[in-house]
C-alpha cells in the first residue's frame, strides 16, 4: 500500500475526488426529494398546518341578559373589567416561580394565588384563569410594558355579573359561578357546547339559574393571528356576539324592597302574588346573603361565613322551608267543610275550651273556650274547637284531598329551580313516609290537630301564597311566575310568559264568599284588626302560629322560651276584597303570635302595592296583649 | 508605475482572491442578508460586521503560501488541542455545555478552531508520510483525529464534533484509505450504533427519538422539528415572500435566525429559493473540488479536498436537520445563519482555497 508513483498517488486522488462529487450529488438529490415530498406531495397538508398555529379562533362570550322589574329597575347587570389571565399550558418554566416574577409588575396577594390554585385544580389544562381581576388603568399600562417577559400570561377584558342592590332580593336573582363538570353536562344536555365555548360563567341558583339559557345568548367568534407565545397579533375575522335575553320580572323592586325592610333583623319569607295573573310581585327570603361575592369566586371565609351561619342565610325560605300553617289552615278547612257539606255557615257549635277525643284532650287556645261559635266567628276569632271537631267529621281523606286542589303539598312550579314539595298528610302519605307497619297506620286522633294545620302539615310559603290567590281569585289558580316577559335584545321582541291557569277548583261562588266575608271580619274585627286598623281599603286576612314546641297544658309565655323555640307566626291576606289585587303568605320565624309579628309586615306590603305608602321603619311588633291567647 | 498607485494597489489587494469563488461566496453573503433582514432584521448590522471581518480574514489567509500553511499545521493543531483539554478542566459553562474558554478579555471556543487545524495537522502529517505510506499510518491518523474530537464530544457539542471527524475523514479519505477498510468501518459502526446508544447523553437520545417521531412530544422535544417541517412544507414551490413567512414572523420556527435560518428560506422562498441555495452550494463544492484536483503537493490536495467537503458537510446536515431527516445537531446553514464566529471559519476554508488555487503553478515550476 505504497504510492511511490506521485502519478498513480494523483490518479488515485482524483478518482476519490469523483466519489466524493458523487456523494455531494447523492446527498443533495434526497434533500431535493425531501423537498419535493414537503413542499409539492404535503404541500397543503403543512399549510393547512401552518394556518392552524397562526390562526386562532376565539370565542367572544356574549353579554348576559339583564334582570329588570315590572318597572325596568335593574335588578343584574354586566360591567367590563380587565383581568390577568394565565394560560398554564403555555407557560414557560415553573408556573409558581412565573407568579412570583408576576407578583414584582403587579400586585398578587395570598388570596389571588389561592383562588387561582383552586381554579387550576378544577379546569382543564388548556383553559385561561384569571390570577387577577379588576385590573387598574395603571396596572394594564404596567403589565403590557412588561407583557414580554411572561409567554402565556394576558390581559383580558372581560365582562363580570353585578347585582347593584347587593343583598337585595337575592333569592329570586340567584347568582352565577364559575362553569363546573355538573354544569358542562346540563350544557351538553341541552347541545350547546359549541355556543358555550369560552363561557366561563353559570347560573347557579334563582332565576340566573332557571333562565340560563335565556339570559346567555349566542357567542361570537374571532379570528386572531396569534404568534408563538399565544399573543394576538391581529384580528382577520368577526362574528360579533349576540347578547343574552334581558328578562323583565312581574316583581315590582319597591316592593320587594318594603317587603325585605319590614323583617327588620327577623328570618322569615314573604311571597305576594298578582291572583288573576300568578304573576309574584315580591318573593322574600330573610336572611338573605349579597350574590356579588360569588361572581369572581367567593373567598372560603366567606363561604364559611354563609354556610355555618345559624340564620341560614342561603336557604330560601319561601320555597325550601316547609311549615305548618297553623291557624292560616282554617278558612280552608271551613271552606271544605262547606263544599263537602259537613256545616252550614250558621250552624253553631259549643266550644268550651277544650275538645276530647278518645283519652286525649285537644285544648283551644282561649282558656274557658269562645262559648257558641258559628262559621264566621270560627275564623274571625280562630276557634280551635270548632276545627276540632270539623277535621273529625271531615276526615283526613277528605281534607286531603280538598287541600290538594288547593296546591298544598304540591310544587308551584314557579320558575326557580328546587321548590321543595312539603307534606299534605294523607293515609296514602304516611304509607309511603314510614317504613314500619304500625308506624305506616293512620290513627284519627291524628287527624284533630291536622283541622288547625298543625301535625303532619308542612307547607312552603309560595303554597300558602298560592292557595290564598286561588281563594281570592275565587278558585282559578294560576301557576306562580317571576318572569313577566323575555326581551330578546336583538330584534326587541317581547316573549311574554302567558298566565297559566293550572285548574279551576269546582267551589260554589256562595261558599267563596261566606269564607272572604269571615277573612274581611279578621281583618275588621278580628285577629287581623290591630295590624290593618285605620286601613283606607277593605282586606281579607287570616293569622297563624305555627307550635313548634309541646306546652304539654301550660301556659305559653313568650318570654321564658329560648328563641329558637318560639312559635313561628304567619299571616295570610288578599286585598281589596272586591277584586283581590294582591294575595300575601307571611312567615315569621320564631316570630310568636302572627297577629303581633307576621300581620304588620303584610300591612306594609298592602298599603305600598294599592295606596303607594312607604313606611318609614320595619313593621313594629304589636307588644300589647292579643285578643287570644293562642290561635 | 509607482507602487503607491491606486491601481496597482488594488491589484496586489485582488491578486491572491478567486474571483469565481468570491462570486459563489458573494451571491451566499447577498441571500443571507436578503434572509436575515427577514428573520431578524436587528441583527443585520452585526452580520455586515462579521461579514467585513470574514472577508478581511479570508484575504490574508488567500496571501498566505501552502508552505507557510503546512508549516505553521502542527503549531496550530497543538495550540488548538491544548486549549481543547484547558476547556475540558477550565471552561465556562453555558446552556448545560463546557464549551468556552474564558480568556480575561474575550471567551473563545477552541472547538471552533478544530474545525480547520484538524484537517491541516492530518494534510500535514500524510505529506509527510507521502513517500512510504502505510497503512499503520492510518492508525496514528486516526489518534490525532479522535482525540479532539472525544474532547468535543464530551462538552458536550454534538455538532462541531462531526464536523471535526468529517474534516479529518475526508483527508484520511482522500489520502487513500483502502476501500476494505471504508467498508469495514462502515460495518463496525453500523454494528456498534447500540453501544454508541448506550453512551449518549439523554439530551442526545431524545434528538434521535424526536427524528424518529417529532409528534410523540409536540410541545417539548418535537416542536423545533415539527415547525420547521411545517414551515417548509407550507412554503410550497414559490413561497409566501420574502418577509411574508408566518411560521418565521410569528416566531413558531425557533432559532429563526441561526441554526433553522433554512427553515425561513425554505418558507418564504419556497423549492426554487431552495433550489437557488443548493445549487450556489453546488457551485461552491464543485470550484473547491477542481482547486483539490489541480493542487501542486499532498497537503494542498489533501487540505483543499476536506475544506470543500467541509462546505457540503455543513450544509447537508443542516439543512437536512431542519428538514428533518437527520438528527437535530448543532451546525449552522453555512454562510447564511447568523453568526461571526462559523462565518470567519467559514471564511478561513474559502481562503485555504484561494491560496492553494493561486501557488498551483509556483510549485509545479
Amino acid at each position: 500500500m505504497e504510492f511511490r508513483n506521485p502519478e498513480e498517488h494523483i490518479d488515485r486522488f482524483r478518482s476519490r475526488l469523483t466519489v466524493a462529487g458523487g456523494f455531494v450529488l447523492a446527498c443533495f438529490a434526497l434533500l431535493f426529494g425531501r423537498f419535493i415530498w414537503l413542499q409539492v406531495v404535503q404541500h397543503s397538508y403543512y399549510q393547512t398546518r401552518a394556518e392552524d398555529n397562526r390562526i386562532s379562533l376565539v370565542p367572544i362570550v356574549p353579554n348576559r341578559g339583564l334582570i329588570v322589574d315590572r318597572n325596568g329597575v335593574i335588578l343584574a347587570r354586566n360591567y367590563s373589567a380587565y383581568t390577568l389571565e394565565v394560560m398554564p399550558s403555555r407557560v414557560q418554566g415553573d408556573l409558581d416561580g412565573v407568579i412570583d416574577q408576576l407578583a414584582v409588575v403587579i400586585d398578587i396577594q395570598a388570596k389571588d394565588r389561592k383562588r387561582f390554585k383552586k381554579l387550576i385544580e378544577e379546569s382543564k389544562n388548556f383553559e385561561s384563569l384569571p390570577i387577577r381581576t379588576r385590573l387598574t388603568d395603571e396596572e394594564v399600562a404596567k403589565f403590557i410594558a412588561h407583557r414580554y417577559q411572561f409567554p402565556g400570561i394576558d390581559i383580558k377584558a372581560r365582562l363580570f355579573r353585578q347585582y347593584p342592590f347587593g343583598a337585595f332580593a337575592a333569592h329570586v336573582l340567584g347568582y352565577i359561578g364559575r362553569v363546573t363538570d355538573d354544569d358542562m353536562e346540563k350544557i351538553e344536555d341541552q347541545d350547546e357546547e359549541a355556543n358555550y365555548r369560552g363561557t366561563e360563567h353559570f347560573g347557579k341558583t334563582g332565576l340566573e339559574q332557571h333562565y340560563e339559557f335565556d339570559l346567555h345568548g349566542v357567542t361570537g367568534f374571532e379570528q386572531v393571528e396569534v404568534d408563538a407565545g399565544g399573543h394576538a397579533v391581529r384580528t382577520l375575522e368577526r362574528t360579533a356576539p349576540i347578547a343574552g335575553n334581558n328578562l323583565a320580572l312581574t316583581l315590582d323592586a319597591k316592593l320587594q324592597e318594603i317587603a325585605e325592610n319590614a323583617f327588620g333583623d327577623r328570618r322569615g319569607a314573604l311571597v305576594a302574588i298578582e291572583p288573576t295573573t300568578g304573576g309574584i310581585l315580591a318573593l322574600v327570603s330573610m336572611p338573605n346573603y349579597d350574590p356579588n361575592l360569588f361572581v369572581d369566586g367567593i373567598g372560603s371565609q366567606d363561604w364559611d361565613d354563609l354556610n355555618t351561619s345559624a340564620d341560614k342565610p342561603m336557604v330560601n325560605r319561601a320555597l325550601n322551608g316547609a311549615y305548618p300553617p297553623g291557624s292560616t289552615f282554617k278558612p280552608y278547612m271551613a271552606l271544605a267543610a262547606l263544599t263537602y257539606g259537613k256545616r252550614k255557615p250558621e250552624q253553631v257549635i259549643f266550644d268550651p275550651g277544650y275538645f276530647n277525643f278518645g283519652d286525649h284532650t285537644f285544648h283551644d287556645d282561649k282558656k274557658g273556650g269562645h262559648g257558641m261559635v258559628d262559621m264566621y266567628k270560627s275564623i274571625v276569632q280562630s276557634c280551635d274547637t270548632y276545627y276540632y271537631m270539623l277535621a273529625n267529621d271531615l276526615g283526613i281523606d277528605n281534607i286531603a284531598t280538598f287541600m290538594r286542589q288547593f296546591g298544598f303539598g304540591q310544587r308551584t312550579g314557579i320558575d326557580i329551580d328546587g321548590e321543595s314539595e312539603g307534606v299534605l298528610p294523607s293515609q296514602e302519605w304516611k304509607k309511603k313516609r314510614f317504613h314500619r307497619p304500625e308506624q305506616q297506620k293512620w290513627y284519627s286522633g291524628e287527624t284533630i290537630s291536622i283541622g288547625i294545620g298543625q301535625g303532619y302539615n308542612a307547607y312552603t310559603p309560595i303554597q300558602l301564597a298560592q292557595a290564598m290567590a286561588t281563594l281570592a281569585n275565587n278558585g282559578v289558580m294560576f301557576r306562580p311566575h317571576l318572569v313577566d316577559h323575555v326581551t330578546d335584545t336583538r330584534s326587541g321582541d317581547k316573549t311574554y310568559v302567558e298566565p297559566q291557569p293550572i285548574r279551576t277548583i269546582p267551589l260554589q261562588q256562595s261558599h267563596i264568599d261566606i269564607i272572604k266575608a269571615a277573612m274581611v271580619g279578621v281583618n275588621k274585627e278580628g285577629t287581623g284588626a290591630r295590624a290593618f286598623a285605620g286601613a283606607t281599603y277593605v282586606s281579607g286576612g287570616k293569622t297563624g302560629t305555627a307550635q313548634l314546641y309541646s306546652l304539654k297544658g301550660e301556659k305559653y309565655a313568650e318570654g321564658k322560651l329560648k328563641k329558637e323555640l318560639r312559635d313561628h307566626a304567619l299571616f295570610i291576606a288578599f286585598a281589596p276584597a272586591e277584586a283581590p289585587k294582591i294575595a300575601v303568605a307571611v312567615l315569621v320565624e320564631n316570630g310568636g303570635f302572627g297577629a303581633q309579628a307576621a300581620a304588620p309586615i303584610a300591612r306594609q306590603v298592602i298599603d305600598y302595592y294599592l295606596l303607594g305608602k312607604v313606611p318609614n321603619a320595619p313593621a313594629g311588633e304589636d307588644d300589647s296583649e292579643p285578643e287570644e291567647e293562642r290561635e | 508605475m509607482n507602487r503607491w498607485h491606486p491601481r496597482v494597489l488594488w491589484q496586489k489587494l485582488v491578486q491572491p482572491i478567486d474571483p469565481p469563488l468570491l462570486a459563489i461566496a458573494g451571491a451566499l453573503l447577498l441571500a443571507a442578508m436578503i434572509i436575515i433582514a427577514s428573520a431578524s432584521p436587528e441583527r443585520l448590522t452585526n452580520q455586515a460586521i462579521s461579514v467585513v471581518v470574514a472577508l478581511v480574514v479570508m484575504r490574508l489567509i488567500a496571501d498566505l503560501p501552502p508552505q507557510r500553511l503546512m508549516h505553521y499545521a502542527p503549531l496550530v493543531f497543538a495550540v488548538g488541542l491544548l486549549l481543547l483539554i484547558a476547556v475540558a478542566l477550565f471552561g465556562d459553562i453555558s446552556k448545560g455545555a463546557r464549551r468556552w474558554l474564558n480568556l480575561g478579555i474575550m471567551r473563545v471556543q477552541p472547538s471552533e478552531l478544530m474545525k480547520i487545524a484538524m484537517p491541516m495537522m492530518l494534510a500535514w502529517f500524510f505529506q509527510q508520510r507521502e513517500a512510504m505510506l502505510r497503512l499503520s499510518d492510518y492508525a496514528v491518523a486516526a489518534v490525532i483525529l479522535l482525540l479532539p474530537t472525544a474532547l468535543i464530544v464530551r462538552q458536550p457539542d454534538l455538532g462541531t464534533a462531526v464536523l471535526v471527524l468529517a474534516a479529518g475523514g475526508y483527508v484520511i479519505f482522500f489520502a487513500g484509505l483502502p476501500w476494505k477498510i471504508i467498508v469495514a468501518l462502515a460495518a463496525s459502526a453500523v454494528a456498534a450504533a447500540p453501544l454508541a446508544w448506550n453512551v449518549m447523553h439523554d439530551y442526545q437520545r431524545a434528538r434521535i427519538l424526536t427524528l424518529l417521531d417529532p409528534e410523540k412530544d409536540p410541545l417539548g422535544k418535537g416542536f423545533h422539528i415539527i415547525q420547521s417541517t411545517i414551515a417548509i412544507g407550507s412554503g410550497g414551490i414559490l413561497g409566501k415572500g420574502w418577509g411574508q413567512g408566518t411560521q418565521a414572523q410569528l416566531e413558531f420556527i425557533p432559532e429563526r435566525h441561526t441554526d433553522f435560518i433554512f427553515a425561513v428560506v425554505a418558507e418564504e422562498f419556497g423549492m426554487i429559493g431552495n433550489l437557488v441555495l443548493m445549487t450556489l452550494y453546488a457551485l461552491l463544492i464543485g470550484r473547491g473540488l477542481m482547486i483539490a484536483a489541480n493542487a501542486p503537493t499532498m497537503f494542498s490536495r489533501l487540505l483543499a479536498g476536506a475544506v470543500t467537503m467541509i462546505f457540503f458537510t455543513y450544509a447537508f446536515v443542516n439543512m437536512g436537520m431542519v428538514s428533518g431527516i437527520l438528527p437535530v445537531v448543532g451546525v449552522p446553514l453555512p454562510f447564511i445563519s447568523y453568526g461571526g464566529t462559523s462565518l470567519v471559519t467559514l471564511f478561513i476554508g474559502i481562503g485555504i482555497l484561494m491560496s492553494i488555487h493561486r501557488h498551483r503553478m509556483l510549485v509545479q515550476k
